[in-house]
């Protein structure tokens, strides 16, 4: 066994990594739990919301922090104009049909940043980038802790929302059942869009809190798509406290796999974990039904 | 007996093309374009008749051809014997994964997110294991003799992958008038009215998975001779996965032909794209992606349901 001074420290940088992690989750929760599809365009629509993030930067000067408030809102239209007028029209309600939609956005989004962009990985140099806060044995870098705190700040945020706003309300009609909440005069395809467009917006914040830290190419957002996959399965397909303590948990479990298996090996910790929760427990630890 | 007329016709179409052309560029280009079509074939048994959409046939593709490679550089074992060895490696995997998911009852997304997590664990393990050569990859040792199963020209490789794709083609069309494939599309159109009607769902799926396996991995062990060069990217990237399910879906979901025509069809398109703007990474793919979609949305049979409504 390691000793404290090196475990602490490991356990802690996870939560930070975790908290962003259950960020990216958290909008892919939140469309599987409403649309019951998985989207697999998530990781390449995280990629688009770090290159914006990162142009933001680069030609305006714009803090990454700062540019989370303009993002935000321009990736939740994104995300609604995605599913009103390309998912939905061309799954024509099929779920096998929606899987291989969204995988099809994925390769072209993906491709389409790799023509325009190169592989050419891109980091940004903030003043604030390398600082370091003190937290018992551990040194903690200070994008992290904020990006924490930012995480927490929008779980709660999104769960007063879909607890007491009228769309909030209209969401979880539909999520529940949906030919109910038609006849009770819910426009569906407006909710769905809705929904996917929270989730994309989820990954515009996400986007610009991992600029600090993070680098940028047109396949940075695949590196988190199998770790959000696996934190919704682990969390329960729709829950939105499930992500976020399964995000906590990934994070932990990646850095520690890291510590002792090596850093190129952590993340059989993940999918492990992943495989195991499919094939034993489906329905997650806060999940309904399978 | 018809359909195997049409079926021994084709063969015997593509099999002339050597004999009229010996251009380099071609032959390439049909073999890539045949292998494409007979890793579809594999990902059409499962997927187009068993309606189960997996997004992982990397797995089978890239242990297949990690089999054969490793077998002949490190065990001095024959190339014809590393196929069979291959193939039966590849048709395991299957075989596992398929009991592992089909037995917890996954369907639909998880069945496809199950797939997509076995090949990114391999390719992870892959990526770094000492035996695969980890990130220098594993090169076949050329010998350029037919006991080696390989070539110095094209046109018997090219051979080889045809004859591959007539079996594949084969199969296809015994299962469409099999009792088995009836189960199959029985399962993919109603699972649960299946299960009523008697049929043992587990066994049914398990069985096409495997044999869904079998017939990627041959394109595995294929694409070993072909190139003599494997890294994790290309054996077990997601590529091959994306590949796999294009070709079918593009061609036609669940008929004989399909994945023939869709591996056709996509790698032409690849070829124009590039003559007409040049190679520049990634165009290619953002044109298959957009194809995916609007057949997705506007012709869900692919060019085999548009054929047919036409005639």
């Amino acid at each position: 066994m390691l000793s404290p001074i090196i475990l602490v420290p490991a356990v802690l940088n996870g939560l930070l990594t975790g908290a962003v992690y259950a960020l990216v989750a958290l909008g892919l929760t939140l469309i599987y739990g409403v649309l019951h599809i998985i989207n697999f365009a998530h990781g390449a629509l995280l990629t688009v919301a770090m290159f914006a993030a990162f142009f933001a930067y680069k030609l305006l000067g714009l803090d990454p922090y700062l540019a989370a408030l303009g993002l935000t809102p321009l990736f939740f239209c994104l995300g609604y104009a995605l599913q009103r007028f390309v998912i939905g029209p061309a799954a024509h309600g099929e779920d096998r049909n929606i899987l291989l939609v969204t995988l099809g956005l994925a390769v072209v989004i993906e491709n389409a940043l790799l023509y325009a962009f190169r592989a050419d990985t891109r980091t940004v140099n903030l003043s604030y980038g390398f600082n370091v806060i003190e937290v018992g044995p551990a040194f903690l870098s200070v994008p992290r802790v904020i990006g924490f705190c930012i995480v927490i700040a929008v779980a709660i945020a999104l769960y007063l929302l879909m607890l007491f706003t009228d769309t909030g309300k209209a969401i979880r009609a539909v999520a529940k059942e949906k030919y109910g909440a038609e006849l009770s005069g819910i426009d569906v395809a407006h909710i769905y869009a809705v929904t996917f467009g929270l989730g994309t917006a989820c990954l515009a914040v996400a986007a610009c809190l991992l600029l600090p830290t993070y680098y940028v190419n047109p396949h940075a957002g695949n590196a988190f798509v199998l770790i959000a996959f696996t934190i919704v399965v682990l969390g329960g397909m729709g829950s939105v406290a499930g992500a976020l303590l399964g995000g906590l948990i990934i994070g932990v479990v990646e850095s520690l796999c890291g510590l002792y298996l090596g850093e190129s090996l952590g993340q059989i910790g993940i999918f492990v974990i992943f495989i195991l929760v499919l094939l034993f427990r489906p329905t997650g630890l806060f999940g309904e039904r399978a | 007996m018809r359909s195997y007329g049409i079926i021994a016709l084709v063969v015997a179409l593509l099999a002339c093309v050597p004999l009229v052309t010996s251009s380099n560029v071609v032959l390439n280009f049909l073999v890539v374009a045949l292998l494409i079509a007979l890793v579809g074939q594999g990902w059409n048994v499962l997927g187009g008749y068993g309606g189960q959409y997996s997004f992982g046939h990397a797995a089978f593709f890239g242990t297949a051809a990690y089999t054969t490679g490793i077998l002949q550089l490190h065990y001095g074992v024959n190339a014809w014997a590393g196929l069979v060895i291959g193939i039966a490696a590849g048709a395991l995997v299957g075989a596992i994964t398929g009991a592992l998911s089909f037995r917890s009852g996954l369907r639909g997304s998880y069945f496809a997110l199950v797939t997509l997590a076995f090949a990114e664990v391999l390719r992870i393990i892959a990526s770094v294991a000492p035996i695969t050569g980890a990130g220098v990859g594993t090169l076949v040792k050329l010998d350029l003799r037919w006991e080696a199963f390989q070539f110095q020209s094209r046109a018997p490789f090219y051979w080889i992958i045809l004859a591959f794709v007539a079996v594949s083609l084969v199969i296809a069309q015994r299962l469409e008038r099999s009792r088995f494939g009836a189960y199959l599309v029985a399962i993919r159109e109603n699972e649960d009215a299946a299960k009523a009607a008697g049929i043992d769902v587990f066994r049914v799926k398990l069985a096409a998975m495997t044999l869904s396996a079998a017939i990627t991995a041959a394109g595995g062990c294929f694409y070993a001779q072909y190139f003599l060069f494997l890294d994790a990217g290309i054996a077990y990237g997601p590529w091959i996965s994306v590949d796999a399910l294009l070709a079918p879906i593009i061609g036609g979901i669940g008929t004989v032909f399909g994945p023939l025509l869709g591996a056709l069809v996509v790698k032409t398109l690849g070829e124009v794209t590039k003559h007409l703007i040049g190679d520049a990474p990634g165009l290619d793919l953002v044109i298959f992606g957009c194809v995916l979609i609007l057949v997705v949305a506007f012709a869900p049979r692919g060019i085999a349901g548009l054929l047919r409504r036409r005639t």
